[in-house]
């Protein structure tokens, strides 16, 4: 149905193609699942079925691509439009009309379909997708499952024998997740519909998928195969593939319902172990996280523990004259008190960083939030979860002040945010916003960490530095639009830390990040946490939520619907609980890491890193480490994370 | 999906939660669906844009017919009331608040130049006095402050009520029918550049959204969210989303076919540009024409042909184009009603200040009370018939 026939693409401009050597073909009712880190090209072989690369963004497509038998290089978008259905990362860019009713016939009237004919596939599609009842509502007022749906339907009307999605769960909550591939699981097994797509939550989709295409890294050619036979050497992987491969399960398990079958000597080695205290708390482990390896390495080595050159970086500096009444003080002197035990969290005996009472917000006459009480401790790690709408984005927007409230009150560090000067704020709270591009406003990097340094105070070369354990590496002169999705992330993160605000907000933090750029956030987050920052992150991601929170925060339509700690919530949500918790119910493990350290296979130091290993080595790599894993080896252990690092920035900085 | 019940709020936020095992085909959706009885359609209760904008309009030639007040006053209150009663949820359909607040605008203006600049009315109720600002010669014939007079203010609250009322009839048929909506009734030649207008129409929002959101952001950074400079700062970066963002609606839509076209001879698309062109021409040449006073002879045939020439090669164009419509807004008895509640209004109106010219604009010298004439306000009230005859659907009310 799909051909690629030794295809590459060159983009104007582009010492290298964006993608080489690709030669697969999808037949006719098959799911393909595109898989592999950011930045190896797998938009563009998306957008190569639709003709929109070459003939809509320019450059070289050699080989040929042939969809239903016609020749894209002949044939321009709009007359592949009757065969391929394409939608892109964002549905919102998709739609041109304003009505559900509207979007679905838009592509119908282009091609000229009978008016009969329209009005029955309209109704059809629109039961197919479960949208009669949101038929006659204005799009702008959907949720993200619902336009994700519309979106998919609007494509799904002229009949396409070929659907092509990039990321179409990505944006979505766990259970909006379902609804998109529960239908797209029945158009594939009802309809006969040929699917193409690509998503990093591989944890969601590829228990779908009849085929795995891989693309391991820029111009790399391509791995095609079963799921099982792909997972074994993919860089990117799950976390039900992770413990398969951790456990040596063979065929490496690709559901739930596998693993577990298979989990039952593995469970009965674990009963006697009990999960380590998850998340930040490996960090308040003091003597074994000094950051003794970063002052031991020569300067200008690869990047070590990202974490500690951050904490590194935080605790070096005297501190600033704080304001009265900010609950965390800035170690005085050397990174040893940083990490000094200071960061244990909770406790409640310290004042806490943001304390919510009796929040209430109306917005528009819809109550946005009612009732939410929350309470945020120094060195504490907070989720917020719920779905699409229920209120998260809201709750951080009033702890920053974007929002306010119309009851009830808000103090963070002894302040209210929303009547607070700007200036004040920033060294109080920061929040990285859902798309992190809004807080960037200069043309290059430089200029945005000195614009960062004057808006903080802070000296000159502060945001500088912070970019530079971040994301090592990166050109003063380079455009933050030509920042990958997770570079850019760190550079928002790093603007927002340079007040050095005690309390950090993330929304959304790991949307459009691979597994590797989400291992490296997880270590900086841990890292600030441990260093006494309070963090809460608004996520839909059930696998970030395990590896890094304390606590859960559920919302449910604007109120409070549970609050506890992380394994509490998760393990008995079925939504919400991640796939190791699955796996290993009833016994409470969340993340492959603690059961590696539970197995004794894993170094307690290096963790967050062996994860990202884990995730970009192949299987036998890890597992010859974990076995020759000792204590003296923790100095190798850092040089191959930063060499995998490093891969992954030139991965990334090529894209 | 399901309605808040009692608030009748749409929220986009109820979801049927997914169970783990709910990889039943589309089992979430459908459930919902089957659990809350289908809302009745908005489709069945419109009536065709065109007609709206016919009433509209014929209510706004009626009121530039008269400055009796108490006649505008009654033509803005059925304006007000067929909204009001008629219209369809969107957001569009607040901008009969926002025209009235330009109208009010214009008349505080209006008022507020004639207090300053004075007025040609001459006038014997002097109320106010204002200090008299001296002027150079050459500015002979404007006058800074001076006399205030009752006579001049009524003359020009008469004048600027007209206009305020035309206004409020433009954004009565922006709140009844979206011009988007008037836009897909176009001819099928012409359609394409009906959606690039259309596409434009939603890129002035989206801007101000945009806008909107770096300003808070802004406060992110720590630096102030109000202020002209924190807009200009912003400014660069909305234009570059803005860019983006239509770039990645033009790339949607060509995935989607449009721009597809028919093959059609050689023969026609020659035949249809002449006649394009030909008939644009003619239609210029007959203006001129008719407008210029030695052309009275030549002008209106000419112009006549040109629109002739114009409207054949439009309809031979529209052969290229492949589209069909899907639920065209159908022209039926309503429409006609409604259209001609509005003509009926205009013309009544018309004749009415042609037969009895005082009633409809009544004397300022002397300063008289205004009278409400019986019949030609009989007529306005003719303007009320859509808001009997379009039953709006109760759940569609706009929130």
């Amino acid at each position: 149905m799909i051909r690629f026939e030794d295809v590459s693409v060159t983009y104007e401009d582009a010492a290298r193609p964006a993608v080489q050597g690709i030669d697969f073909e999808v037949p006719e009712g098959e799911l393909v699942l595109l898989v592999g880190p950011s930045g190896t090209g797998k938009s563009t072989v998306l957008n190569s079925v639709s003709g929109l690369v070459p003939h809509f963004t320019g450059g070289t497509l050699r080989g040929r691509v042939t969809v239903a038998g016609r020749d894209t290089r002949t044939h321009p978008p709009r007359e592949l439009a009757d065969v391929v259905g394409t939608v892109g990362q964002d549905p919102l860019a998709h739609f041109v009309t304003d009505t559900v009713e509207d979007e679905l016939a838009y592509g119908m009237e282009s091609l000229g379909i009978a008016p009969g004919v329209m009005r029955r596939r309209v109704e059809e599609t629109l039961d197919l997708l479960g949208l009669a009842e949101l038929r006659d509502r204005q799009i702008a007022t959907l949720s993200g499952g619902q336009r994700q749906r519309v979106a998919i339907g609007s494509v799904l009307t002229p009949h396409p024998r070929v659907l092509v999605l990039d990321e179409p769960t990505s944006a979505l909550d766990p259970a909006a997740a379902e609804e998109v591939l529960a239908v797209l699981q029945r158009l594939v097994h009802d309809l006969g519909t040929t699917v193409l797509m690509a998503e990093h939550r591989l944890e969601r989709v590829v228990q779908y998928a009849d085929r795995v295409v891989l693309l391991p890294g820029a111009g790399a050619a391509p791995v095609t195969g079963t799921p099982a036979e792909v997972m074994a050497v993919s860089p990117v992987c799950p976390p039900v593939v992770q413990l398969g491969r951790l456990a040596g399960w063979s065929p490496l398990p690709m559901t739930v319902r596998d693993a577990r079958r298979r989990a039952a000597a593995l469970r009965d080695r674990l009963t006697d172990r009990s999960p380590r205290q998850q998340g930040t708390r490996v960090a308040h482990r003091p003597a074994e996280r000094t950051p003794r390896h970063v002052t031991e390495q020569p300067p200008g080595t690869a990047p070590a523990s990202l974490a500690v050159r951050v904490l590194n970086r935080l605790g070096g500096r005297a501190p600033e004259a704080r304001r009265a009444g900010v609950p965390h003080q800035w170690p005085a002197d050397g990174a040893a008190e940083a990490a000094d035990g200071t960061a244990e969290p909770a406790g409640g005996a310290a004042d806490p960083a943001a304390e919510v009472r009796g929040l209430a917000v109306r917005r528009e006459g819809i109550d946005a939030l009612r009732r939410v009480d929350l309470t945020v401790a120094p060195g504490e790690t907070v989720a917020l979860m719920g779905r699409n709408g229920a209120g998260k984005s809201t709750l951080l927007g009033a702890l920053v002040g974007l929002v306010t409230p119309s009851a009830g009150g808000i103090r963070v560090g002894g302040a209210a945010p929303h009547r607070s000067r700007p200036r004040d704020l920033v060294r109080l709270v920061g929040l990285v916003p859902q798309e992190p591009r809004d807080l960037l406003y200069a043309d290059t990097v430089g200029a945005e960490c000195a614009a960062a340094d004057r808006d903080a105070g802070a000296a000159p070369g502060t945001c500088r530095e912070l970019v530079s354990g971040l994301l090592p590496g990166v050109a003063d002169g380079t455009h933050p639009r030509d920042l990958s999705e997770g570079q850019r992330l760190a550079l928002a993160l790093a603007v927002v830390l340079t007040a050095r605000p005690p309390l950090l907000l993330l929304d959304e933090p790991t949307r459009g990040l691979d597994y590797a750029a989400k291992a490296r956030l997880v270590g900086v987050l841990r890292a600030l946490a441990a260093d006494g920052h309070a963090i809460v992150l608004a996520t839909h991601d059930v696998e970030l939520a395990a590896e890094i929170a304390h606590r859960v925060v559920l919302l449910a339509d604007g109120e409070v619907i549970a609050d506890g700690p992380t394994d509490d919530i998760v393990v008995s949500s079925p939504s919400f609980a991640p796939q190791v918790t699955k796996v290993l119910a009833p016994q409470r493990w969340l993340t492959v890491a603690q059961v590696r350290e539970a197995l004794g296979e894993a170094p307690t130091e290096a963790q967050p890193q062996a994860q990202a290993e884990a995730q970009t080595q192949a299987q036998t790599e890890a597992q010859a480490e974990a076995q020759t894993e000792g204590k003296t080896e923790g100095q190798t252990e850092e040089q191959t994370e930063g060499q995998t690092e490093e891969q992954t920035e030139q991965t990334e900085a090529s894209a | 999906m399901r309605d808040r019940h009692g608030a009748g709020v749409r929220r986009p936020v109820a979801r049927i939660p997914a169970p783990l095992t709910g990889h039943v085909p589309a089992a979430a959706g459908r459930a919902a669906g089957a659990r809350s009885p289908r809302p009745r359609r908005r489709r069945r209760f419109t009536v065709h844009p065109g007609a709206w904008w016919v009433w509209s309009l014929s209510l706004g030639v009626a009121a530039s017919r008269t400055s009796n007040p108490l006649l505008l006053g009654l033509l803005v209150a059925v304006t007000g009331y067929v909204v009001a009663a008629c219209r369809t949820p969107g957001p569009w359909s607040r901008s009969y608040g926002a025209f009235a607040r330009l109208a009010l605008a214009v008349l505080v203006v209006r008022l507020a130049f004639t207090v300053v600049l004075g007025s040609p009315v001459p006038g014997s109720h002097t109320l106010v006095t204002l200090p008299e600002v001296p002027l150079p010669h050459w500015a002979q014939g404007i006058r800074l402050g001076g006399r205030v007079s009752a006579e001049g203010l009524v003359f020009s609250l008469y004048d600027g009520l007209r206009i305020a009322a035309l206004l409020i009839c433009v954004g009565a048929a922006n709140a009844l029918a979206h011009p988007a909506r008037l836009l897909k009734s176009l001819p099928g030649a012409l359609y394409e550049m009906g959606v690039a207008v259309v596409v434009a129409l939603t890129f002035a929002p989206h801007l101000i959204a945009d806008a909107q959101r770096l300003r808070a952001a802004r406060r992110l950074r720590g630096r102030p969210d109000s202020g002209v400079r924190g807009l200009l700062q912003v400014g660069l970066p909305v234009l570059e989303g803005a860019l983006e963002r239509s770039v990645a609606l033009a790339a949607a839509m060509d995935a989607r076919g449009y721009g597809r076209s028919a093959d059609v001879p050689d023969r026609v698309r020659r035949t249809t540009a002449a006649l394009t062109l030909g008939g644009l021409l003619g239609v210029c040449a007959g203006t001129y024409g008719l407008l210029t006073a030695e052309g009275g002879g030549y002008g209106l045939p000419l112009l006549l042909a040109g629109v002739g020439a114009a409207l054949a090669g439009l309809r031979l164009g529209g052969r290229r184009s492949l589209r069909t419509r899907y639920r065209p807004d159908p022209w039926d008895a309503r429409a006609w009603l409604v259209s001609g509640a509005g003509a009926a209004v205009a013309g009544l109106l018309t004749l009415a200040g042609a037969r009895d010219p005082d009633a409809l604009r009544p004397g300022v010298v002397p300063l008289v009370a205004p009278a409400l004439p019986l019949w030609p306000a009989a007529a306005v009230l003719l303007g009320l018939l859509p808001a009997l005859i379009v039953v709006k659907d109760p759940k569609e009310e706009p929130s």
